[in-house]
């Protein structure tokens, strides 16, 4: 059964993927990104995920980028991707095959061969992680709302910086 | 259903937002990529967090969309101050900032 809903969606996040790394256009790009995000929010409901499937929902697709696509919008044909592939070397390949594959290797062979039980879906409530939040994670999660508010500051310094004279 | 085919996803949507980061000369779409691979990195995270039951990984999954988010607007910005001054976001135009 599950199987039935993972495989068409990891297709499309991966049809997505490959949308945003080869369009020309920015706004297609920026929307194949969003099929992707909405996949991905599919496959963590399949992973007992709830609220961080809706948050992932509202927060990217709902808010960042819609933030981008006004970004698009505003600098208009300036966006537009002229040259892709220019400088690029073979190695380059070599490198983004072989770190995720090392990586999710390390991944896999712990998954098949460690102990430990599975999520049940009542253990994958927003109640349940609410409660982890703000006990256990509550030190880390102030400091990510501290990271947010450099992030407004480091917008506001740049906005509001002034342009040098063109010569 | 085992968990290993997520993991494969994981790596699948990370070598290909790699590549993009490596291949676009273009600001707003390498921020794309990078956003790509923060995706792959957090569906890593909750795999994990439903294969071990902990749902450590699920909480820290939305710190790294904290951070994405954090990190976009302070990308953003900086792409529309390249913009302001020398009328592209190609990275080209950044060369300015070698010593």
């Amino acid at each position: 059964m599950q199987a039935f809903i993972f495989y068409p969606f990891a297709t499309l996040a991966v049809l997505g993927a490959l949308g945003v790394i080869s369009l020309r256009k920015p706004t297609r790009a920026l929307l194949s990104l969003i099929l992707t995000m909405f996949s991905l929010a599919v496959l963590f409901l399949l992973l007992q995920a709830p609220f961080v499937a809706m948050v992932h929902l509202v927060v990217y697709a709902g808010a960042v980028l819609v933030l981008f696509l006004f970004v698009i919008m505003l600098l208009g044909i300036g966006a537009r991707e002229t040259r892709v592939g220019e400088n690029f070397k073979k190695g380059y390949l070599a490198v983004s095959f072989f770190v995720p594959v090392a990586f999710s290797a390390l991944l896999i062979s712990l998954a098949l061969t460690s102990g430990g039980g599975t999520l049940q879906p009542a253990e994958g409530s927003p109640d349940a992680f609410g409660r982890l939040l703000f006990t256990r994670y509550l030190l880390p999660f102030e400091l990510v709302s501290f990271l947010l508010l450099i992030g407004v500051f480091a917008t506001v310094a740049l906005a509001s910086a002034k342009p040098p004279e063109k010569s | 259903m085992p968990y290993t085919p997520y993991f494969v996803l994981s790596a699948i949507l990370f070598a290909i937002g790699l590549t993009g980061l490596f291949i676009r000369r273009n600001l707003l779409l390498m921020l794309l990529a990078i956003e790509l691979l923060l995706n792959s990195a957090n569906l890593s995270f909750i795999a994990a967090s439903a294969r071990w039951g902990e749902l450590t990984g699920q909480v820290f999954a939305f710190f790294g969309m904290t951070i994405a988010a954090a990190e976009v607007t302070v990308g953003l910005a900086l792409a529309i101050l390249l913009f302001r001054n020398v009328d592209s976001v190609d990275t080209k135009h950044i060369e300015m900032l070698k010593g």
